[in-house]
């Protein structure tokens, strides 16, 4: 079983968030980054389960972006990943990014794609369905649980206010939600075996991004709170319906 | 020049979002035509009622190929309408079903996709649209670069409207020669009926409830409220509740009118999903919680009596405003 995994690197969920003073960007100062939660928590770890239930095969992680992202690609593969692939090009957006990966699908052909729901930064849940679309093969978003049995692949997902089990043949693209698997802790043998394992860099393909990301800016501060005696719960709903308007 | 809009439904009849994302549309591109996409078994009552949000046509593809979700079937029949209909921009929900097919939409019309739009797209210089990004801890503009623009709009980002009105409906077959390859085997649907996403009210509560034995005061005020219920991480990494009712960073990014948060002490992670709703009320026997930073109105209080009164003062002031 040959099973490639979509990993993006975000900032820590602690990070205070704060950007650049002409607004352009994230100010990175600082900030520790990470493999962005469900890709590292859902997907990378399923995709372990899976090739440890079939006692063979391989699990590649692949990332678009510089030399920077070298170490939370060896945290992916201090969880247990097999090998990586970093496409060496900054990771535009998630259209630009879906292409690149496409064409290194092309080239290396694998058996399934799982990638995370969406990534803690842009939030946009795009690239998984757009790299479907790129290989021409089903997309099950928002997967909860994932079983194998041979060249048919039986998922749940989520639909929002349900679940629908669903079934594919052959190649297809997923994305990990929760429910899918556990988080692992890398332990000491898998943090030391993860510095010799291979990081394969390849050079991009030529491709356009479809937007660009700008004018950052933080929410408006909210104003004091507002304290209502735990006795007086008449008052919390009257301000509830006069004062906020929404009763 | 036209929109086109995607109508999702469900067990035959449309969701709330399709009027949301109708009148996105109406004001995004006023004076342009609107062609609504209705995939599936929906009755012709409430296709041309459509015609109330704005959508002058109705396009209805049917079949057997819509009788169960496919993204690809879905995606690609927008992106044939959008040809047809020589639309520059298509319109979907941010949620489960717009999450699943606008990347195939934006892959099939070589089209720039803004995901989770907050704001109607401002075109005084380029085509630019707001959105949250980092879970809601900060905003953005995204800039679309590409001449065909795709847009899923978050629920609860524009008031719906409403006016006199019913569309033409004509049957749409996009003429894809292809069928599903996502075989449909069962839907399970949740007990609760409005799915958190898209609730206007939502009660959330975390570990100060102690077990899910307790949740029955969540779910009473819940109900009074007509609010869908939520809950911090660790209840649902511990199995008190379903994960589907996971909020904040690493679950589900909601922004309801109202967020009652009980027994949940306001981590920066958990914020991260939330901050958003328009307005917070935060229960919890900590005065020094975190929450309270974030929050409109602060009930310092047991969340065992606190919850109970509420509900019963929401259900006085419903009875004396019925
Ligand atoms: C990588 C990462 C990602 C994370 N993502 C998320 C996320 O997406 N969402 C999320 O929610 N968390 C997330 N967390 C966890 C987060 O840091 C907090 O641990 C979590 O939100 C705390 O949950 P809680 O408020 O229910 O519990 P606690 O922190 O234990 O707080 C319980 C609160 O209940 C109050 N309380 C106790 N008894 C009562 C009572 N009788 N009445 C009223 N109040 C009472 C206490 O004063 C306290 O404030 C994440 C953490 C990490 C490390």
């Amino acid at each position: 079983m040959n099973i490639l995994v979509c990993i993006s690197k975000v900032p820590d969920t602690t990070t205070k968030i704060r950007f650049l003073s002409d607004a352009s960007g994230l100010d990175t100062n600082g900030v520790t980054w990470i493999v962005n939660p469900s890709d590292e928590w859902y997907a990378l770890v399923r995709a372990l389960e899976l090739k440890e239930a079939a006692g063979s095969g391989k699990v590649t992680i692949i990332t678009v972006g510089g030399a920077e992202d070298d170490p939370i690609i060896r945290k992916a593969l201090a969880v247990g990943a097999d090998e990586a692939v970093r496409i060496d090009a900054p990771a535009h957006d998630a259209a630009f990014v879906a292409k690149q990966i496409a064409a290194w699908v092309k080239e290396n052909p694998v058996d399934f794609i799982l990638t995370g729901k969406e990534t803690i930064d842009y939030n946009g849940s795009v690239m998984g369905g757009m790299l479907a679309a790129h290989l021409d093969v089903p997309y099950v978003a928002l997967v909860e649980k994932l079983e194998k049995s041979g060249n048919t692949t039986h998922m749940h997902r989520d639909i929002g206010g349900g679940t629908e089990e669903v079934e594919v043949e052959g190649m297809f693209v997923a994305s990990a939600t929760k429910g899918l698997a556990e988080q692992r802790i890398p332990n000491m043998r898998g943090i030391m075996a993860a510095r010799t394992k291979p990081i394969h860099v390849t050079a991009p393909v030529d491709a356009q991004p479809g937007v660009k990301f700008k004018n950052y800016s933080l929410p408006p501060e909210k104003g004091a709170c507002k304290m209502i005696d735990p006795d007086n719960m008449d008052e919390l709903v009257r301000l509830l319906n006069q004062e906020a308007k929404v009763l | 020049m036209a929109t086109i809009v995607f109508v999702d439904s469900f067990k035959g009849h449309i969701k709330k979002s399709a009027f949301e994302s109708l009148t996105y549309a109406k004001k995004a591109q006023p004076g342009q035509e609107i062609i609504a996409l209705v995939a599936g078994d929906v009755p012709q009552d409430e296709l041309e009622a459509l015609g109330q949000y704005g959508a002058s046509k109705v396009w209805h593809a049917n079949g057997p190929a819509y009788q169960d979700f496919d993204s690809e079937i879905q995606g690609k029949t927008l992106a044939k309408a959008a040809e047809k209909a020589n639309a520059n921009l298509v319109i979907l929900p941010f949620d489960h079903t717009g999450k699943s097919i606008a990347p195939i939409v934006a892959v099939a019309m070589n089209a720039g996709l803004v995901s989770g739009a907050t704001s109607l797209p401002d075109t005084s210089n380029g085509f630019t649209v707001k959105v949250n990004v980092f879970s809601g801890k900060a905003l953005a503009e995204v800039e679309v670069l590409t001449e065909s623009k795709v847009i899923t709009v978050n629920p609860n980002s524009i008031p719906v409207e409403k006016e006199e009105g019913a569309a033409q409906v004509e049957s749409f077959d996009p003429g894809l020669n292809i069928s599903p390859r996502v075989r449909v085997k069962a839907v399970h649907k949740n007990t609760d009926e409005i799915p958190l996403p898209e609730a206007e009210r939502v009660v959330s509560a975390g570990r100060g409830l102690k077990g899910p034995e307790n949740w029955g005061i969540v779910e009473d005020l819940a109900k009074t409220l007509d609010a869908a219920t939520a809950c911090s991480r660790p209840v649902s990494d511990i199995g008190w509740r379903p994960h589907h009712e996971h909020v904040g960073q690493t679950g589900i990014t909601i922004r309801p009118n109202l967020y009652i948060a009980a027994g949940i002490s306001g981590a920066i992670q958990h914020l991260a999903g939330v901050n958003g709703s328009k307005t917070i009320v935060v229960i919890n026997t900590d005065p020094e919680a975190p929450f309270f930073k974030a929050a409109d109105y602060g009930v310092v209080g047991d969340a065992f009596e606190v919850l109970p009164k509420l509900n019963e003062a929401v259900r006085k002031f419903k009875e004396a405003s019925a």
